[in-house]
């Protein structure tokens, strides 16, 4: 038997899990971490990197409509959906399979079941190889999350999907009638969208991706519906019936008057709830308030020795926010100095739709509140070399500055690739840049970062190209 | 509208002090000039007298609080025509007194931001910053921008950013008035930074004793270790026969109607080396050195449970009599604790001697913002070499702890000689 005595038993392997174990590895803990499923949790095997791959897929294919335009020729284009799904499974299996690698380097211990609190450092495992039970001077809870449902819009696997099932469909449906429009939900609505699904979106909010700048909602919603998606606002579906092959959506608005809306198959992305349950977390003494485990600023649960990071303890649901609490919790627990609590307005955010969106920091109306004088640079890729050359003039960089001291306080984008951009901005926020040196900077031309420089100057009124 | 009375600053580097006693209660007409309170330091007790006329509404702060932070509102005046009904903004009941000492932090973790106490406004280089002026200060672009703004002096701030950065909340917590510090280092909170490790940690509970520092303590404590990790100390000795000095002195005594101790000798002739050799008169401030046009001598004297340094000003135009009496009588008010501030603070050099506890030799920690300090040994009979033969002889040796940054070696050593040579040739002090 091995020894089963450990500096630190970590439950659950997504992002902030197995990133934590590999920051314990480096810093020399003996550690674990229970898994009940597969390596990398949702994020590498149902969320970030398979949807990614499927909707390069649906890129790709939305380009081969616009071939023409480049002065390329082709026939016959179509798509094969099992091809776009085995694809994505592929590449999630082979991020899996990186993890696995990832541990063993880093000398962690893989379990492989279902893991809870047994009394003051002990873990409890129960796995298809049976019973075990690890001891533990620290454990972090990593046990992520799940798809909220609401009552009467409870998903059924087969007409109406979560993230899951979406994400493997076994044909691409013709109707599609997407809750909610966060990041997920407008994900999943741009591919569908793009192999040809007639997508009607409804958002309860007055505007979709609601924690987006209103700004670029609207810009986003304006894309959306010019692809041909039906978006519905202040809207709330109130009941599903489902036929044969069908569902057929009655939906209220805010003004009162009711629709419905037949639609092949309806996923439902209306937010999502942490895993809390069956962790032996009452009995420990963690807390659990609205569905998510309780911890401080630096992630203690208040049970001496036990830590919670991630999607577990609440917003932003983020895997970059889940893996920087991993690294935090473990250099926390291991005694590192100089560490410091998270601050979410230095977390990007972003959503992989047609076209992108990214931002990170606060919005313009949160700037403003409380009468702090802002100012706001625009710039569109419209005055951009490189996004005309790329055939994708749409877009919107947006800046936002405290006028008094020049901290940049949010940023805000939609267009072609701002999902790599947004990187330029959380990294002047973490070095609390200000316009003086974000001007200051060279940015390389002909790229699309260009439009970032020229929204800083616009906020002073220094813009170049417009 | 009522006029609120704040808590004084005795001396530029106060930062709180213990209201000790009210000369007046609540309903009390007072004048300006008045005494209303007395204040009491860790080095001094001053009274504080009414600036303007009126009538005393409230005692804000009870009698016999300590750790009261300057600037505080400790009394609220009413105007003419005003009563106390104008007060019903005022701040509430009396600040209990608060003696005990926070703990050493065991966990060695980031400590939670300590409060910080509000300013005098004073010249920020009486205060020695957690930065050595000049060096480079690592700070975000923002957090220069805003301490710009808010007249906050980088240098006085500890960063919390990487490596010691200096990053917008540690402006954003900070006071204008540029001696604002906000470090624990600095004492701006009640307590001392403690040790890393907790020492009760090795000794059982009850067998010890715990006696809170009082304030004298924790401003040892602090400027102290302040000035050990901050100055670069190194040390020169040197042995002064001491008979001639002795004979001079006998006769002054006998015949001169005055009563001169070794060390007013000693005070002189430190003030004359100084004015021989004036690079040695220095203090360090980081951007330049501060050349003193006069000797300042501070005398260390030891009080119960601490020590003061008060100090001889332009102790080279003095003459011994006058030194005498002049170290005499600070000694005496040090020990009941009558100093007013500028009688102990600043100063240009210090002496301290414990010859008269039979030491032969020891070093001590330079006194900020001084550049040096001379720690005298005890004046013996020694068998000394001299033209081959064995004599013997009144030795004293003494070692100078000096400042690298404001001296360097030979400097030292042409003081050292300087002061020796008026040492073992009194007369020498006439010229």
């Amino acid at each position: 038997m091995a020894d089963t005595n450990y500096d630190l038993v970590i439950i659950g392997s997504g992002p902030g899990g197995y990133v934590a174990a590999v920051r314990a590895g480096q810093l020399g803990l003996k550690t674990a971490i229970v898994e009940r499923d597969a390596l990398g949790g949702i994020c590498l095997n149902w969320g970030c990197i398979p949807t990614k791959a499927l909707l390069r897929s649906a890129e790709i294919y939305h380009m081969l409509h616009r071939l023409e335009e480049f002065g390329i020729k082709a026939d016959n284009i179509s798509f094969d959906a099992a091809a776009v799904v085995k694809r994505s499974r592929k590449v999630a299996e082979t991020l899996s399979n990186g993890v696995k690698f990832l541990m063993k380097k880093n000398k962690v211990d893989v379990i492989e079941g279902v893991g809870r609190l047994a009394g003051a450092g002990k873990v409890a495992v129960e796995g298809k190889a049976g019973k075990s039970e690890l001891t533990a001077k620290n454990i972090i809870l990593a046990t992520g999350a799940r798809a909220r449902t609401l009552p009467g819009l409870e998903p059924d696997g087969k007409l109406v999907w979560t993230y899951r099932e979406a994400m493997v469909p076994p044909a691409m449906p013709k109707s599609l009638l997407v809750i909610g429009s966060g990041a997920i939900g407008i994900e999943f609505a741009s591919f569908y969208r793009a192999f040809g699904a007639e997508v009607t979106v409804v958002e309860v909010m007055d505007r979709i991706l609601p924690v987006e700048d209103a700004e670029i909602s609207e810009l986003a919603a304006k894309a959306f519906k010019k692809s041909g998606m039906t978006i519905l606002t202040s809207a709330k579906v109130e009941k599903l019936d489902k036929g044969a092959g069908s569902v057929t959506a009655t939906i209220v608005t805010k003004d009162g008057k009711s629709q419905q809306i037949t639609a092949e198959r309806v996923i439902s992305a209306v937010g999502i709830t942490g895993n809390v349950e069956n962790l032996g977390l009452e009995a420990a003494g963690v807390k659990v308030e609205r569905g998510h485990v309780v911890v401080n600023e630096w992630l203690e649960t208040g049970v001496k020795g036990i830590y919670a990071i991630g999607d577990l303890v609440g917003a932003p649901w983020l895997a970059h926010k889940a893996m920087h609490e991993g690294v935090m919790a473990v250099e926390r627990l291991a005694g590192l100095k100089e560490l410091h609590p998270l601050d979410v307005t230095k977390v990007p955010g972003c959503t992989y739709s047609y076209p992108q969106i990214a931002s990170v920091g606060l919005t313009e109306a949160k700037a403003g509140e409380g009468g702090r004088e802002i100012r706001v640079g625009r710039f569109p890729f419209r005055g951009n070399g490189k996004a005309i050359a790329l055939g994708e003039p749409d877009g919107l960089v947006k800046t936002i500055f405290d006028a008094k001291t020049g901290e940049l306080l949010g940023a805000h984008m939609i267009g072609a690739e701002v999902t790599e951009l947004i990187q330029g901005y959380t990294v002047a926020k973490t070095l609390e840049a200000t316009e003086a040196e974000l001007m200051q900077t060279i940015f390389p031309h002909p790229t699309l970062s260009e439009t970032m420089h020229e929204s800083v100057l616009d906020a002073f009124g220094r813009a170049l190209h417009i | 509208m009522p006029i609120p009375i704040l808590m004084p600053a005795l001396s530029p580097t106060m930062e709180e002090g213990k209201l000790a006693k009210w000369h007046v209660k609540e309903g009390d007409k007072v004048s300006s000039g008045d005494v209303i309170a007395e204040i009491e330091t860790d080095k001094a007790t001053m009274e504080v007298e009414a600036v303007d006329e009126g009538r005393i509404g409230k005692l804000l702060v009870a009698e016999g609080t300590e750790n009261v932070p300057v600037n505080k509102p400790i009394a609220i005046l009413l105007g003419e025509g005003e009563d106390v009904s104008a007060l019903k903004d005022a701040p509430a009941a009396p600040t209990a007194p608060h003696s005990k000492v926070e703990a050493p932090k065991q966990d060695a973790a980031p400590v939670a931001p300590q409060p910080v106490v509000p300013q005098p406004a004073a010249p920020a280089a009486k205060a020695p910053a957690p930065h050595e002026a000049g060096a480079r200060i690592f700070a975000s672009p923002l957090a220069k921008r805003i301490a710009k703004e808010k007249g906050v002096d980088l240098a006085v701030l500890t960063g919390t950013g990487p490596r010691g950065r200096i990053v917008k909340a540690d402006v954003e917590g900070a006071k204008p008035g540029a001696a604002a510090p906000r470090a624990a280092v600095q004492g701006a909170a009640p307590a001392v930074a403690g040790p890393a490790i907790d020492p009760r940690a090795f000794y059982e509970a009850g067998s010890y004793e715990e006696v809170p520092l009082d304030s004298m303590r924790r401003t040892i404590a602090r400027r102290l270790t302040q000035a050990m990790q901050e100055i670069p100390h190194f040390y020169l000795t040197i042995d002064c026969e001491l008979d001639e000095l002795l004979r001079v002195r006998k006769h002054l005594n006998e015949t001169g109607g005055v009563k001169l101790s070794v060390n007013d000798f000693l005070i002189r002739a430190s003030a004359l080396a100084l004015m021989k050799v004036p690079n040695a008169n220095v203090s360090f401030a980081g951007t330049a050195l501060l050349k003193h046009k006069h000797a300042d001598i501070g005398i260390a004297v030891a009080l119960d449970g601490g020590l003061i340094t008060p100090i001889i000003r332009h102790a080279e135009t003095k003459g011994l009599a006058e030194i005498a009496a002049e170290a005499k009588e600070l000694a005496e008010r040090a020990r009941t604790k009558k100093l007013k501030p500028q009688e102990f603070e600043g100063g240009s050099f210090s002496i301290s001697n414990l010859g008269m506890f039979g030491i032969k030799n020891f070093t001590a920690v330079i006194n900020p913002p001084q550049a040096a300090i001379l720690a005298v040994g005890k004046g013996e009979e020694r068998a000394v070499v001299r033209n081959g033969k064995i004599e013997a002889a009144t030795v004293m040796t003494v070692t100078m702890s000096c400042d690298h940054r404001a001296i360097d070696g030979a400097l030292g050593a042409q003081f050292l000689e300087a002061f020796k040579a008026f040492v073992e040739y009194p007369p020498s002090m006439l010229l």
